[in-house]
């Protein structure tokens, strides 16, 4: 393949822009510790509505599935996907639960405070029911190994899928892959990813930060 | 996420803690009420502690209590009771409890008839405490259970009116259950014949009442307590059946009032002393909740204590 010259000019001009903007936001990130919005509100309802037809696809008639939201922003998450579900497909009954794992949490004792537990109410059984586990970032997978064992405590399901708006690939501690997810981040492990709900007096919007969690 | 600790690593009596302490237990016991209720009732926060249960006086109710707690947290347990033991022989309950911590054991459940043998044994030994009665002192996860069932069954602690009647002057759950109440805001009245009222108990900041019928016309709850005979070296009251006249609570007592009162009891019940059968057994009374909540309620104290531990 031969190139011309003008081909080449463009090729590096637009490279050259790209770095340029890349450097500018690393700078940014490094000296402000600026976060960058990586889904708006838009955005949100958009993926929001993209994982209620993958849902849908997979689940059909949700008769023997059933949704649980991990305390606490999976939980808003899961109310988010049945606000749509009901628009989108009316017709559709979706067994809905929430689950707190705290005390199954395997950093549990290891000093200082330790997390307040919070409400679960699972009102059915998941025996042999296709359960939807929905979080709203998964980093590490820790989360999701303990809301696996918390689980195991209301029955025997028929399978666990994994719903989550955020997926971190490249910062897992365990073999735990999401079934369905909204936005893949590639960050390193310092980077701080934060979900906010109108729900918790903010915005719907997801942020991304260059270093620590800037609320710790 | 809300985060928060206990201010304390042993639970010797309620007067250590304060008023968040409680609400922090409180509140983590009704999440284990909700494990309770799960078909599996167990959960893995302490797979990798060991507790000793240590009950050098007879029990029923603490003993199970605490141990289907500490199984259902999944903490390993030894149990060991006076009789039986090298207490026989002679060994003094430090040498007993150093022992059994050289077996690496983490936290330690003590019932002992001696006043402060669980701070004596928090001053000496390296091991966290928890107070399952000490002589005529405090009982303080009895305390908190009461509490917890009436927080649930009146929705409230603060404004709650409590009456507790009977043997005050030998109970160590009125003495608990008087502190952690007035640091609730409950307002608390004691009611027993004179010789069983400890003299100076009013500067606890309690009311003091000789008559039944009025202490129940004025109380939201009643927690009726055992006349305590195997502490008693005196006669406080002529005969059981002339206590039972005066101060034993039956099922036509509680139907005559003008309101409808919650009635405990911390057991085991003297039938037909302080409580008749009818009344035992009535709607009025909570006494198996407070059994249920016992072992909610003492899970959440192991489970806050247990966090402490590499603190």
């Amino acid at each position: 393949m031969h190139w011309t010259l003008n081909e080449i000019q463009n090729c590096v001009a637009f490279n050259s822009q790209l770095f340029t903007k890349m450097f500018y936001i690393c700078s940014e990130f490094q000296m402000k510790k600026k976060a960058k919005i990586i889904l708006d509100q838009d955005g949100l309802n958009r993926t929001v509505t993209r994982l209620c037809h993958q849902l849908v696809e997979h689940h059909g008639d949700f008769k023997n599935s059933c949704i649980i939201g991990i305390q606490h922003k999976g939980v808003w998450l899961t109310d988010r996907i049945l606000k749509r579900m009901a628009s989108l497909y009316p017709h559709l009954k979706i067994v809905q639960g929430k689950l707190d794992i705290t005390f199954f949490r395997d950093d549990y004792r290891t000093g200082g405070k330790i997390p307040q537990a919070s409400e679960t109410d699972i009102e059915f059984l998941i025996e042999n029911k296709k359960v939807i586990l929905v979080d709203d970032v998964l980093y590490t997978g820790r989360t999701i190994q303990a809301a696996l064992q918390a689980l195991q405590n209301f029955g025997r399901p028929a399978s666990v899928e994994l719903l989550v708006l955020i997926d971190r690939r490249f910062n897992r501690h365990l073999p735990i892959q999401a079934n369905y997810s909204g936005l893949k981040v590639d960050a390193l492990d310092k980077a701080y990813v934060l979900v906010e709900w109108k729900e918790e007096g903010g915005h719907d919007r997801v942020l991304f930060y260059d270093a620590e969690n800037p609320k710790s | 996420m809300k985060e928060a600790k206990l201010s304390t690593r042993h639970l010797i009596g309620i007067k250590d803690l304060l008023e968040e302490d409680i609400h922090l237990i409180l509140e983590t016991a009704n999440h284990f009420k909700e494990v309770l209720s799960r078909p599996i009732k167990k959960v893995p926060s302490l797979r990798d502690f060991t507790i000793g249960n240590l009950f050098f006086e007879n029990s029923t109710r603490t003993k199970l209590s605490f141990e289907l707690a500490e199984k259902r947290l999944s903490a390993d347990i030894i149990n060991f009771s006076a009789s039986g033991s090298s207490v026989s022989k002679g060994e003094t309950l430090l040498d007993t409890v150093q022992n059994i911590l050289a077996m690496k054991v983490d936290l330690i459940v003590l019932r002992h008839p001696s006043v402060g043998a669980a701070q004596f044994l928090k001053e000496r030994t390296q091991a966290q405490i928890v107070n399952a009665g000490d002589g005529t002192h405090e009982h303080p996860t009895q305390a908190l259970l009461d509490a917890f069932t009436i927080q649930e069954k009146c929705k409230k602690l603060k404004g709650i009116k409590v009456a507790i009647i009977g043997d005050i002057l030998h109970s160590r759950v009125a003495l608990s259950n008087i502190l952690l109440l007035n640091k609730m805001g409950a307002k608390v009245r004691v009611c027993g014949p004179p010789t069983l009222l400890p003299k100076h108990v009013s500067t606890l900041g309690v009311d003091v009442s000789y008559k039944l019928k009025e202490t129940l016309e004025w109380c939201d709850v009643a927690n009726v307590l055992r006349i305590q005979t195997e502490r008693q070296e005196l006669q406080y009251f002529p005969s059981g059946r002339e206590y039972n006249l005066y101060f034993g609570i039956d099922k036509s007592t509680l139907d005559q009032l003008e309101h409808e009162i919650v009635l405990m009891h911390p057991g085991p019940i003297n039938r037909g002393v302080e409580l008749s059968t009818s009344a035992a057994d009535s709607k009025h009374s909570v006494i198996l909740e407070q059994v249920e909540n016992g072992v909610a309620v003492r899970m959440a104290v192991l489970y806050l204590l247990a966090a402490q531990k590499s603190a």
